[in-house]
């Protein structure tokens, strides 16, 4: 077995009031995919900017190709060949694939200006490396998120390196962007690069991975080799106890119908959507991402305006309301993006919480103060937020604890209808389960509910009825027997099987 | 220790600074701390302070207002003018309304129709500027009864013992923090600062709070011309010019971030008051007048420096 190319051992890493990282030791061997994997908050990102230089540890060794190294920055790190593909990338959507691959190292003679010409030619032997399929001269911003990953790949070989560190690289993709990159990452692992890879999917752990490490709390909890483990014993390591079902379908019986939309559209987004919600209801909306599902939620809320359709709100025909007049007909939308469309991230918890519902929050419009107390302790409580206080701004939670806030501030107001937006997205698997729980625990208190998610198990476990959606119209409606994975793919892959309009 | 120590100079540098300046300046001149020139400096704050709180407000929405001291001009200039021609009352009257007005336009174009608000508040200082001497024909006015009439009560008097131009910075605060911190709408300057989409999924009418923060402004600036035109009993075509920039740097100095969503009336009012008293501090040493504009110069950059410094450590926390 290869020595390890990169060696952490006991590395601490404290901010006021946390231990993020708790004596973490951790290494990676040449040619060898090694998952990191726990709950958010058990100190994966951490570790990883350890590595990448944008952190110090207080205590502890980082090992490098044998020798004791100190990572400053970075840029440092990427010249010493540890490469970290970030989750949200960090690309300049501006400028071409070559400048973007040599960001920070552009080649220059001697009077500092750019050499063009050995720029064009590195990126174009880096990308055919990679079997890319776009050039070094195509502006990064007109690819798709899966090419644009591409691009932050090909620096691992345009700089030689010998660890690339992936952080949840699927989130954005789609099942065949996916399977590329699987075979990017094993073309890597052919050349001997070590590499680390982040995730929370299970299935793509044991698909791809060689060995992995658990993190809890900030500690390693263990690392074992994946051929001798299962998903069940993984996840037991994470959370510390085991996930019996993991979905849990609401058992409601449906009422009247709440909201009905007829051939709503919106030019170059969506065209021509019906459908209806009951009562009880959990109505599923499946399909890739740009299929238009997030379009359509944020129309019937008022963030964008429709061309055309109309709305009936238990059983009234009603105009397309602006945000307010929908949250004040009874509507909650928890959106896709938590950190830009949920939260004020600098505001506390309690702030956001009530942000929606301001003027119910206050008299004679001063701010009743205790009264918003009394909700925020309520849903702290009701969803157990971990958060040490009403100010604690929200930016400083974890990913599942801000979640929670931005559920707590649709639910407070008692919505008679709920949107989630990819509600479980970047989330750990403790928490999914909780939101789980809770979509059917809403339908089942009688809401009316819309789950939209690109997650083919989640949209069938939760739903008892599921819209296919692709290329912005409605492909399919599936209920009981024939909520099948197939049936869904099917529908969504029979209209993508046309050529792609622009 | 080491990061105790650092801690404590991101959190309260500005303020241990300017404590050892008042010192220093204490023990070389013997007329700085006594209430007279206390009182002095006061009244000299008070109307960049009025004028900064109702900038605040702007600010903490993401945005700027660099029309304030154009329109301090404009404004001095119509409220001595009406004085003489329509009476103190319906002269103040008067003023206020032209500088809501104002601020509603300028409202207008940054919150309702969304342009840059750099570029529409300095047009807007440039505009104003045109006004003041189409308005009045390129020659100072002048408060023709002076000496006996009341308006003289808002620049020129004391109320048991302080002058009433601090009174009114005063009250101006207060309400203003309340408005800030109290009620809705001050929420909603904050929650439109701090991530304008978010808000605007939350059903807050972003654009119509930018609109009252204008409006706002506009204001307290015409509160400020009220102290102005009382105080000096007239106005000249170029009385407000550069006040637009010591306002801001009051508003940063206090620790209200430029990126919006945070900050507080007390933190402008603090950083108003402690630019009023460097200035007046490098006068009593002995310092010719322009030297106040260089010093003022390099607190802004150390205060904006302090401030990132701080942002810094907080995303690295």
């Amino acid at each position: 077995m290869a020595n390890p190319i990169l060696t952490l051992s006991g590395i601490t890493k404290t901010f006021p009031g946390v231990v993020a990282l708790d004596k973490v030791s951790f290494d990676v061997r040449p040619g060898e995919v090694h998952a990191l994997v726990g709950e958010n908050g058990a100190g994966k990102s951490t570790l990883m900017k350890v590595l990448a230089g944008l952190y110090h540890p207080d205590a502890g060794e980082i090992i490098y190709q044998g020798q004791p190294v100190q990572i400053d920055n970075p840029l440092a790190a990427r010249e010493k060949g540890i490469l970290l593909i970030h989750q949200e990338l960090s690309l300049s959507p501006e400028l071409s694939v070559a400048e973007n691959i040599y960001l920070g190292a552009w080649p220059t003679n001697a009077l500092g200006v750019l050499n063009k010409r050995k720029l064009r030619r590195d990126a174009q032997a880096a990308l055919d490396a990679m079997g890319c399929s776009f050039g070094p001269d195509d502006r990064v911003g007109t690819l798709s998120v899966a090419m644009q990953q591409m691009v932050e790949i090909a620096r691992s070989q345009a700089f030689s390196a010998n660890v690339v560190i992936f952080d949840e690289p699927t989130a954005s993709l789609t099942d065949t962007e996916k399977d590329q990159l699987f075979t990017t990452i094993r073309g890597l692992q052919a050349q001997g690069v070590g590499i680390v890879y982040i995730s929370h999917k299970m299935d793509e752990i044991f698909e791809l991975t060689d060995r992995i490490t658990v993190l809890r709390d900030g500690q390693v909890q263990g690392t074992v080799t994946t051929r001798e483990t299962d998903a069940t014993a993984v996840t037991r390591m994470m959370i510390g106890r085991t996930l019996e079902a993991y979905f849990h379908k609401a058992d409601s019986s449906f009422g009247d119908e709440v909201l009905r939309v007829d051939g709503l559209s919106l030019k170059g987004q969506f065209e021509d959507v019906s459908f209806s919600v009951r009562q009880g209801e959990v109505l599923g909306f499946y399909g890739l991402v740009g299929a238009g599902r997030s379009e359509v939620v944020e129309t019937l809320f008022g963030i964008r305006k429709a061309d055309r359709g109309t709305l009936q709100w238990h059983g009234e025909e009603i105009p397309l309301p602006s945000p307010r007049q929908a949250i004040d007909l009874g509507m909650a939308l928890v959106p896709e993006s938590r950190k830009e469309q949920g939260l004020v991230l600098m505001m506390g918890g309690m702030e956001n919480t009530t942000l929606p519902h301001l003027a119910s929050y206050a008299r004679n419009t001063v701010m009743d103060r205790g009264k918003e107390r009394a909700t925020f302790d309520e849903y702290k409580d009701a969803l157990s937020i971990k958060t040490t206080g009403p100010e604690q701004a929200v930016a400083t939670l974890s990913g599942g604890n801000q979640q929670k806030f931005v559920l707590a501030k649709w639910l407070c107001a008692g919505p008679k209808l709920i949107i989630l937006d990819e509600p479980t997205r970047g989330i750990d698997v403790g928490s999914k389960s909780a939101i789980h729980t809770l979509i059917a625990n809403l339908a089942e208190r009688g809401l009316a509910v819309i789950v939209i998610s690109s997650e083919m198990p989640e949209v069938l476990g939760v739903s008892h009825r599921v819209l296919a959606m692709a290329e912005g119209r409605l492909v399919g409606e599936f209920e009981g027997e024939a909520m099948t994975e197939e049936n869904l793919i099917d529908a969504v892959s029979h209209h993508l099987a046309r050529p792609a309009a622009e | 220790m080491q990061t105790e120590v650092k801690a404590f100079l991101r959190r309260h540098g500005l303020l241990a600074g300017f404590g050892l300046f008042l010192i220093s300046v204490a023990l070389s001149a013997d007329a700085f701390l006594t209430p007279g020139n206390i009182f002095d400096v006061l009244r000299q704050v008070s109307i960049t302070g009025v004028m900064a709180v109702g900038v605040t407000f702007v600010v903490i929405t993401g945005r700027l207002d660099l029309s304030v001291g154009s329109l301090l001009t404009l404004l001095t200039v119509i409220v001595v003018d009406q004085h003489n021609t329509s009476g103190p009352a319906m002269a103040i009257l008067i003023t206020l309304a032209a500088g809501i007005g104002v601020g509603m336009f300028n409202g207008v174009l940054v919150g309702l129709v969304g342009l840059n608000a750099l570029i529409v508040t300095l047009a807007m200082l440039s505009f104003l500027q045109g006004l003041v001497l189409f308005y009045s024909g390129g020659s100072n006015v002048n408060v023709q009864n002076a000496q006996t009439t009341w308006f003289a009560v808002f620049g020129r008097h004391d109320l048991l013992g302080v002058p009433v131009p601090a009174l009114i910075f005063l009250v101006t605060a207060v309400i203003a923090a309340f408005v800030l911190n109290r009620t809705v709408f001050g929420r909603q300057v904050f929650a439109v600062g701090g991530n304008e989409t978010a808000s605007r999924f939350s059903g807050i009418a972003s654009r119509w709070t930018v609109f009252w923060a204008y409006a706002l402004s506009g204001l307290t600036t015409a509160i400020a011309a009220v102290i102005m035109g009382s105080r000096v009993m007239g106005a000249q075509n170029t009385i407000g010019q550069g006040y637009e920039l010591t306002v801001l740097a009051g508003v940063i100095l206090g620790g209200t971030s430029l990126l919006g969503g945070s900050g507080s009336i007390w933190r402008t009012v603090l950083g108003i008051t402690m630019l009023g008293f460097i200035q007046n501090g490098l006068l009593l040493l002995g310092f010719p007048y322009y030297i106040q504009w260089l010093v003022t110069w390099a607190v802004i950059i150390l205060a904006v420096w302090i401030d990132l410094g701080a942002k810094r450590g907080r995303i690295l926390a």
